[in-house]
């Protein structure tokens, strides 16, 4: 049962073969049991949880269900929650209980899905790891000294061990995608705004968005209906019509042009990556789809362009954080201006403390124009590149990450190997576009285990539905999506 | 470009974190790699390029100037570090 889709055990809850409660329980148990090691969730509330699952079998019963109604859903510890414990993965936020629902925690709520817990992440979704969580790093499942990826490796790791139905995450970055892709999950980054980013604890707020991790596309086409939608609590919420991101999906992929960015092939991705990341392709002509060879020249940019900009906003964001009204605060400190400075130095970690002081840097006068507004440039080219690519394709398709699931430890002491993880999915962030990572096969480690990889597809603005047609159409005709990491049962 | 401890040390306090010397050292060498990867910006011509904030062109919305929040004072107010008679307390700032 635990392998089963939200598609699966939303129809054996609809039909009363099993409760809610039943479920949640399973679940709970599994976590138990698992999480112990695993460590994707950071904190559980089992009565809220099950009073939840209690609330859904009510509906069930009395025929008011939708699509997720019942389902146990992790949810990252970056969204406030009403009562629950919110972290961010930080020190800072160790004792924070939400006093109000984010937006996505309600739209899942009003769907009547189970909140099963909170998922570790990389401290204030900063990392690839999920090495910089206050609250211990995360295994990933397929090898336990590995890391899941992040920043969104709790949600990750919850998913691929089995431990939730689904999660929810959040990419600024790459930070839904390549955990995704570490973890032989799928999942995707809505195009910005889609998704409200009110009660998001905000990292890097023109870059960050919230979207599904789940087994398949069909799992994810469900979560979007639920996720996406206008917030006029959030000010870049867009205000479009409600879409139904299942409409699509059994669309036959004839005629698809699929883009295949050199770049994304070039120096720099692992050899086993693009093996399978090639099949995959193969597998789409197979299906149809016809290859174009397109270039998106500025893609090396886009690290130096991200680590401008999102620190610059990250510094500005976090200068909440200043222990007077809510999170941590040091417990010596002089005047004012010392309890700022001790309770920021106590509260934030090392990650998180680089990237503000990067931010402040960036910002202060005399550099404004040298790297704040030269990065906020080079971004319009890089949008230019997808801008001027969408018109030789459909849709772009690459590696997510340029390697498999690297070894605990080994990036955690250099920031720029870090963030060379990220090469291929922040443009997507930077442009504001939709990107998705799907599970596109394994590639051995040398100790003998099976890592997964992701395939990235990249999507025109608001073309969800499209891309989700796109991976559900692959999922058909392979089982890589469907696979467990051994030692989960 | 080439940074040294007391930039640091002067970003940090901009930034309201206190770091030690030694911190500062440490920071320093990351801070001066990263910066190294930043720099490889500098080698484009953007000269006319109008800067992009945002992914969506699209302007901020406006509303009626009423209030929309509810009085929760009480419920904020019980997960601050220190508190009395409704207010946030600070150390003394005036003399």
């Amino acid at each position: 049962m635990i392998n089963k889709s939200l598609k699966q055990l939303g129809a054996m809850l609809q039909s009363k073969e099993i409760s809610s409660v039943e479920l949640t329980q399973e679940f709970l148990n599994r976590i138990d049991r698992l999480n112990p090691e695993i460590n994707a969730f950071i904190t559980l509330d089992k009565d809220k949880t099950l009073a939840q699952a209690k609330h859904a079998d009510s509906l069930l019963a009395a025929g008011k269900g939708t699509a997720l109604t019942g389902l146990p859903i992790g949810q990252k510890d970056i969204f406030v929650a009403k009562g629950w414990r919110t972290t961010c993965g930080s020190k800072m936020l160790e004792t924070f209980i939400g006093p109000y629902d984010a937006d996505i925690i309600e739209r899942f709520d009003a769907a009547g899905a189970v909140n099963l817990g909170k998922t570790n992440m990389d401290e204030f979704a900063m990392g690839s790891s999920n090495e910089t969580s206050y609250f211990g790093k995360v295994q990933n499942p397929w090898d336990r000294s590995r890391v899941p990826g992040g920043s969104s490796g709790g949600s990750a790791a919850a998913v691929a061990a089995r431990l939730c139905a689904a999660a929810t995450g959040t990419d600024t970055g790459g930070s839904i995608r390549q955990p995704a892709s570490l973890c032989g999950l799928s999942g995707l980054k809505p195009t910005y705004g889609l998704a409200s980013r009110f009660g998001m604890i905000a990292f890097a707020s023109s870059l960050d968005q919230s979207g599904p991790m789940a087994k398949s596309c069909e799992d994810m086409a469900l979560m979007m209906n639920v996720i996406t939608g206008f917030d006029k609590r959030d000010s870049t919420s867009l205000n479009r019509e409600k879409e139904d991101y299942t409409r699509d999906l059994s669309k036959p992929l004839a005629g698809l042009k699929v883009g295949l960015p050199k770049e994304y092939f070039a120096e720099g991705l692992g050899a086993d990556v693009a093996k399978a990341v090639n099949e995959a392709i193969a597998e789409y002509k197979k299906l149809g789809a016809q290859i174009v060879d397109i270039s998106l020249p500025n893609t090396k940019l886009s690290i130096p362009v991200y680590y401008v900009l999102a620190p610059a906003e990250a510094s500005s964001n976090l200068s909440r954080f200043d222990g007077v009204r809510y999170g941590h605060r040091a417990k010596e400190y002089g005047d004012l201006m010392d309890m700022y400075c001790k309770s920021r130095a106590e509260g934030f970690g090392a990650e998180v403390k680089r990237r503000i002081l990067i931010g402040a840097y960036v910002l202060s006068a005399g550099y404004y124009d040298a790297y704040y507004i030269k990065a906020q440039q080079i971004r319009r080219l890089i949008a230019q590149d997808f801008e001027n690519a969408f018109k030789q394709c459909d849709i772009i398709m690459g590696p997510t990450a340029p390697s498999t699931a690297f070894k605990a430890g080994e990036k955690a002491d250099d920031p720029v190997a870090m963030y060379l993880q990220d090469i291929y999915t922040i443009a997507v962030n930077l442009a504001g576009l939709p990107g998705m990572s799907i599970p596109a096969g394994f590639a051995p480690s040398e100790d003998g285990k099976r890592l997964p990889v992701g395939l990235q597809i990249i999507g025109n603005y608001f073309d969800e539905a499209r891309m989700l047609n796109v991976g559900h159409a692959y999922q058909q005709v392979t089982d890589w999506h469907t696979q467990m990491p051994e030692g989960i049962e | 470009m080439s940074l040294n401890s007391a930039d640091i040390k002067r970003i940090a306090h901009l930034a309201r974190i206190e770091v030690s010397d030694a911190e500062a050292d440490a920071t320093l060498t990351k801070l001066t790699g990263i910066l190294g990867l930043i720099e490889q910006m500098q080698a484009v011509d953007t000269k006319g390029i109008v800067p992009m904030s945002h992914s969506q062109d699209v302007t901020q919305r406006l509303r009626e100037d009423v209030v929309t929040e509810i009085n929760q004072r009480e419920l904020f107010q019980s997960i601050a570090p220190a508190v009395e008679g409704g207010l946030y307390l600070v150390p003394k700032v005036i003399e």
